[in-house]
């Protein structure tokens, strides 16, 4: 059978959920190889193999670290060389997409960005794809021998499946190209407990609405054990964090539950949020345009709405 | 520093956007079409580099006749000349002809020594956020994506790209291509007088053939991906919207806890 290699996504050997969806989706097109760059390998090991990673090809050389983009690139080009897979599983975030774009160059390869799901089809393998926020379902193929496809986070139920999972490591020296656009620096963001965005079963974001006061809205996404999210006008004015937009120029996000609060629903917003499952919003006017979409809504006040939501559903869990 | 800044003109997202029946591809026409929105940013940024120093801001765009508009709109703003490639050959093409197209054409414009490219981190049709990666690759240039921040000095440039985990500062020296994202600045508005001064502000028209692009290499039939089937969304079920009677949050966690979200 055809290999298939996945690209790991994860910080110092933790995994990101996103890893063991690829894992379980590459099983469809052949046998999966996990691809793991940095360092953690053997930490990650023992879950790329319940996942069904036949091998875990290693590149731990501290440089790859240390430039954008350009040294994944170079990696998994020299393992495609080696095992000519059938396809080539990547997360879609932003960082995976460019790497999916330039193996896609780099190998004479179709790619496709933000799939929600693969399959095996008849012509090769087979893509769907949320476009237009949300509005078109589009399904593709590629034509080329080999596949990459970076698929977004949530696109599948994980299901274990053991393999051996053996470790190989890759020998490669990276080239000066590929060490051109240098990380001098890197700041990590203060930790907050709660889910990462774009994993999150359920997302809470608030807006302009907030007035800047994003309590009510976290308090209520903690009772939910939510990530919290934030409009761009909560963004811009310096309210949340950009790493917590969503949006058209943030995170896009695709969770069985969406709540906007004080967010009236511009065609950017939705962008990022419209092909989550089921959506809910607060909001005091009644014409906003995110009543559009959802599937409850209440017209009020967040302040008054939100706390007795989240008193309700603590009492619920209690 | 003379700068290429890469511009797409899409669909405008207001409108109902479309595809086309025949051949599955973006319906150009169906709808009004402008300057993809985030490609501002970059152009401000270019503009902002010239003024604080010297040199000069070509604007170059892929697409049909009609995405002379987005060139307008640039020049407008401030840039000095615009390159538009339009052929026939080119519709349809993927990300990856597109890369050919924009890489081939960004040497012609340069007469091979590109100093610096801005584009978009995304455009807003697509949104696939692919081509400035493909077109560094191309090009061999250090590829600088997602920039919040940008200086330049000397011979190279820093850039703050703010990811999921943390803040990171990049370095990488020119030549350097670089995507921007809608936090690096505020596009500005064209002045009367810019858009009477775009009018004289040459833009020179580019086939394939000028770039020593094969046509085989690029178009639907050259695409390494297929559209096999576009479908749109049933439109949601109009949903239950209650308005706040002083239980509005009591009953949103009865909707909740009745789709078992507790
Ligand atoms: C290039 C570009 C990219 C963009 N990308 C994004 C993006 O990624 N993400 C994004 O979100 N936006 C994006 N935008 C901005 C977008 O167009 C909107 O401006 C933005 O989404 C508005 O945010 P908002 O809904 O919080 O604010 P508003 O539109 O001002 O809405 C605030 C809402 O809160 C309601 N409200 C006020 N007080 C209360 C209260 N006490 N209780 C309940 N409701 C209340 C109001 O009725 C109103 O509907 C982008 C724009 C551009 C040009
Ligand atoms: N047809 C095109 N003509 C010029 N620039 C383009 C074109 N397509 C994409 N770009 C540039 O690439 C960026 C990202 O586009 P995309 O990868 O399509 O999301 C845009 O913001 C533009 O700067």
């Amino acid at each position: 059978m055809a290999e298939v290699l996945v690209l790991v996504d994860h910080a110092g050997g933790k995994l990101r959920k996103a890893t063991a969806e690829l894992l379980t989706l590459a099983r469809r097109l052949g046998e999966p190889s996990a691809v793991h760059i940095g360092t953690g390998a053997e930490t990650a090991q023992v879950t790329l193999a319940k996942y069904g990673a036949h091998k875990v090809y290693v590149y731990d050389g501290a440089d790859a670290g240390e430039y954008l983009v350009a040294p994944q690139v170079e990696i998994l080009a020299s393992i495609v060389a080696q095992t000519s897979p059938a396809a080539v599983l990547i997360p879609s975030n932003p960082v995976g997409k460019e790497i999916a774009a330039r193996l896609a160059v780099r190998t004479g390869s179709g790619v496709i960005t933000d799939a929600v799901n693969v399959e095996a089809g008849a012509d090769g393998v087979q893509t769907t794809q949320s476009v237009f926020a949300g509005s078109y379902t589009v399904t593709s193929t590629v034509t080329t021998p080999m596949a990459i496809v970076a698929v977004k986070p949530n696109s599948a139920p994980i299901e274990a499946a053991p393999a051996p999972g053996a470790l190989s490591r890759v020998d490669l020296t990276l080239s000066d190209t590929a060490k051109s656009a240098r990380i001098v620096e890197s700041k990590p963001k203060a930790a907050t407990g709660r889910p990462e965005l774009t994993e999150a079963a359920i997302v809470v974001s608030g807006g302009r609405g907030t007035g800047g006061d994003f309590s009510p809205v976290e308090t209520f996404a903690d009772s939910l054990g939510a990530a919290v999210g934030a409009s761009r006008a909560a963004v811009d004015a310096g309210w949340y964090p950009h790493s917590n937009q969503v949006g058209q120029t943030g995170k896009q996000v695709s969770p069985q539950l969406y709540v906007a609060c004080g967010i009236s629903g511009a065609i950017q917003h939705r962008a990022g949020m419209q092909t989550s499952k089921t959506i809910v919003a607060i909001n005091k006017d009644e014409e906003a345009p995110i009543f559009e979409l959802v599937d409850f809504g209440v017209v009020g006040d967040l302040f008054a709405v939100l706390p007795q939501a989240t008193a309700a559903v603590k009492a619920a869990k209690s | 520093m003379n700068i290429v800044v890469c511009v797409k003109y899409v669909p405008d997202a207001q409108s109902e956007r479309a595809f086309r029946e025949q051949d599955k591809t973006v319906d150009r026409d169906a709808v009004d079409g402008l300057l993809s929105e985030v490609d501002e940013y970059a152009v401000e940024e270019a503009l902002k580099i010239v003024e604080a120093s010297e040199g000069e801001v070509t604007v170059l765009t892929v697409g049909p006749a009609q995405a002379a508009d987005a060139i307008k709109k640039a020049l407008q703003m401030g840039a000095d000349k615009g390159v538009h490639v339009c052929d026939d050959a080119i519709h349809g093409s993927d990300a990856a002809a597109t890369s050919l197209v924009l890489a081939e054409a960004i040497k012609k414009a340069t007469d091979g020594s590109p100093e610096l490219v801005l584009m978009g981190m995304t455009s807003t049709d697509g949104v696939m956020g692919v081509v400035p990666a493909m077109v560094a690759e191309r090009l061999g240039m250090p590829q600088v994506t997602f920039a919040s921040e940008l200086t330049i000095e000397g011979g190279s440039l820093r850039a703050r790209r703010d990811g999921d985990a943390a803040s990171d500062t990049i370095e990488a020296s020119l030549p350097a291509l670089v995507s921007v994202t809608d936090q690096i600045n505020e596009p500005r508005y064209p002045s009367f007088k810019g858009i009477m001064a775009a009018k004289k502000k040459p833009v020179e028209q580019w086939t394939l053939a000028d770039l020593g692009v094969d046509a085989g290499a690029v178009g639907i039939d050259a695409a390494w991906t297929k559209v096999i089937d576009v479908a749109k969304r049933p439109p949601r079920a109009q949903g239950t919207i209650v308005k706040d009677e002083g239980d509005g949050g009591t009953k949103l966690a009865e909707f909740l806890a009745a789709g078992k979200f507790l």
